[in-house]
């Protein structure tokens, strides 16, 4: 069985919903096909309090919101989509779902996204939902009155640190630098807050536990010395890498692995568009996705009309 | 109070036995409507259409019943929602922390109930 589409979008986070809402609401046949959670990296986000117009939402409400707002135009969204080939060359292109039959349209949005970099260390595997965590709003209250690290020193890590308070009776934030790369506001939160302590110029080299997490060891990255620590769980926030292995036979990468696109949001390959936190650029944001995005839905408007 | 799913609900402790005693292959995802539960319940209301000699419910991680899968010894050291449990005969026969993807989901319903 095919279906035919004017477009197909490979991702619902935050750029690939926003490209939804744009198309669909411009009578474009859209399809958005969504491997992992919808709202991609934005759905962790326990928090966010710089979204224009929006002054404090969950990164998960803003998901289901932004989904519910391109189906309302019309788009189709598929969820927990197993795509099992591309053909991404040619006037047509077309993505084959398992069990659900192939999908044609004349043209397509990568909008694969990133997902949250490991520290890919020993036991990090292991204790992954047993201590381990990359979620905050998931997991935070497990740790009530406990003691926990949050490993990075961007955005992410120091926001979630400063959300992880309202449980643990202390954060210790671990982080390679001897500076933060978050923004300002960001660091004097967090470092201003009775409840966090800093361990710079070092990371979590090792986990170790039976049943659930029980020590780590932080390696100072500057001497070499390894310091054992007890405890109860750790927050890996150390940003992400964009998802893009599928694509690289097919896309121009960077040496980042970043997909490269022109002024139009255009890929090497005709009709093929990127956006979001896959392509090359510089900052990372919800607001930056909606952005690209945007940009790719209305040029690809102009593209099938040419 | 239930899961915003389509799944079957468990909502009481009486419930939940009588469920994992009178079938034989029984799934149940302990969550909350958060990013990592969410894709579990959204492959596991596709899976029952290739699965039927399994049973497939949700159960709210919040409901005060729900102790009966958060204590659970097979779940001691879970620190990640949603607690997913899998039941042969009314026995524990495996039990995953945190979110799994729709192939590891499947391995394990290959592996326990084939």
């Amino acid at each position: 069985m095919e279906e035919i589409y004017d477009i197909i979008i490979l991702g619902g986070g935050p750029a690939g919903l926003t490209a939804g809402i744009y198309l669909s609401r411009a009578k474009v046949k859209t399809l958005v096909l969504n491997v992992g959670v919808i709202g991609g990296q934005m759905s962790l986000t326990h928090e966010i309090a710089n979204y224009p117009g929006v002054p404090n939402i969950s990164g998960y409400m803003l998901s289901r919101t932004m989904q519910k707002q391109a189906e309302s135009f019309g788009c189709k969204v598929i969820s927990n989509a197993k795509i099992t080939s591309y053909k991404l060359a040619g006037e047509l292109k077309s993505v084959e779902l398992a069990g659900k039959g192939i999908f044609s349209a004349k043209a397509v949005i990568i909008a694969s996204g990133g997902k949250s970099r490991e520290l890919n260390v020993p036991g990090e595997k292991e204790f992954a939902g047993r201590g381990v965590s990359y979620c905050a709003t998931c997991d935070g209250d497990f740790f009530q009155d406990k003691e926990i690290i949050v490993v990075g020193g961007g955005n992410s890590a120091l926001e979630e640190a400063v959300a992880l308070t309202q449980y643990a009776s202390k954060v210790t934030v671990v982080h390679e630098f001897d500076y933060f790369q978050a923004h300002k506001k960001a660091v004097e939160e967090a470092t201003n807050h009775p409840k966090i302590d800093f361990i710079l110029n070092s990371t979590v080299s090792a986990f170790y536990g039976s049943q659930s997490l029980e020590k780590v060891t932080v390696k100072n990255l500057k001497t070499g010395e390894d310091t054992e620590t007890k405890i109860d769980g750790v927050f890996v926030f150390i940003g992400y890498v964009p998802q893009t292995q599928p694509f690289k036979d097919v896309v121009k990468l960077s040496d980042r692995d970043e997909i490269i696109v022109n002024n139009q949001m255009m890929t090497n390959i005709k009709g093929v568009f990127a956006a979001g936190d896959c392509i090359e650029k510089r900052f990372r944001q919800i607001t930056t996705a909606v952005s690209d995005g945007t940009k790719a839905a209305l040029n690809i408007i102009e593209f099938l009309q040419n | 109070m239930t899961l915003d799913t389509n799944l079957e609900h468990i909502t009481s402790e009486a419930q939940y036995h009588e469920i994992i005693n009178n079938n034989e292959n029984v799934m149940i995802c302990c969550g909350r409507m958060g990013p990592m539960c969410v894709p579990v319940y959204d492959d596991m209301e596709e899976l029952r259409n290739e699965y039927s000699k399994v049973k497939f419910y949700d159960m709210l991680f919040d409901l005060p019943d729900a102790h009966v899968i958060r204590n659970l010894p097979e779940c001691r050291g879970f620190m990640g929602l949603p607690f997913t449990v899998y039941y042969k005969n009314g026995k524990v026969v495996k039990a995953t922390s945190s979110i799994q993807m729709r192939d590891q989901l499947t391995e394990i319903l290959d592996e326990n109930f084939s």
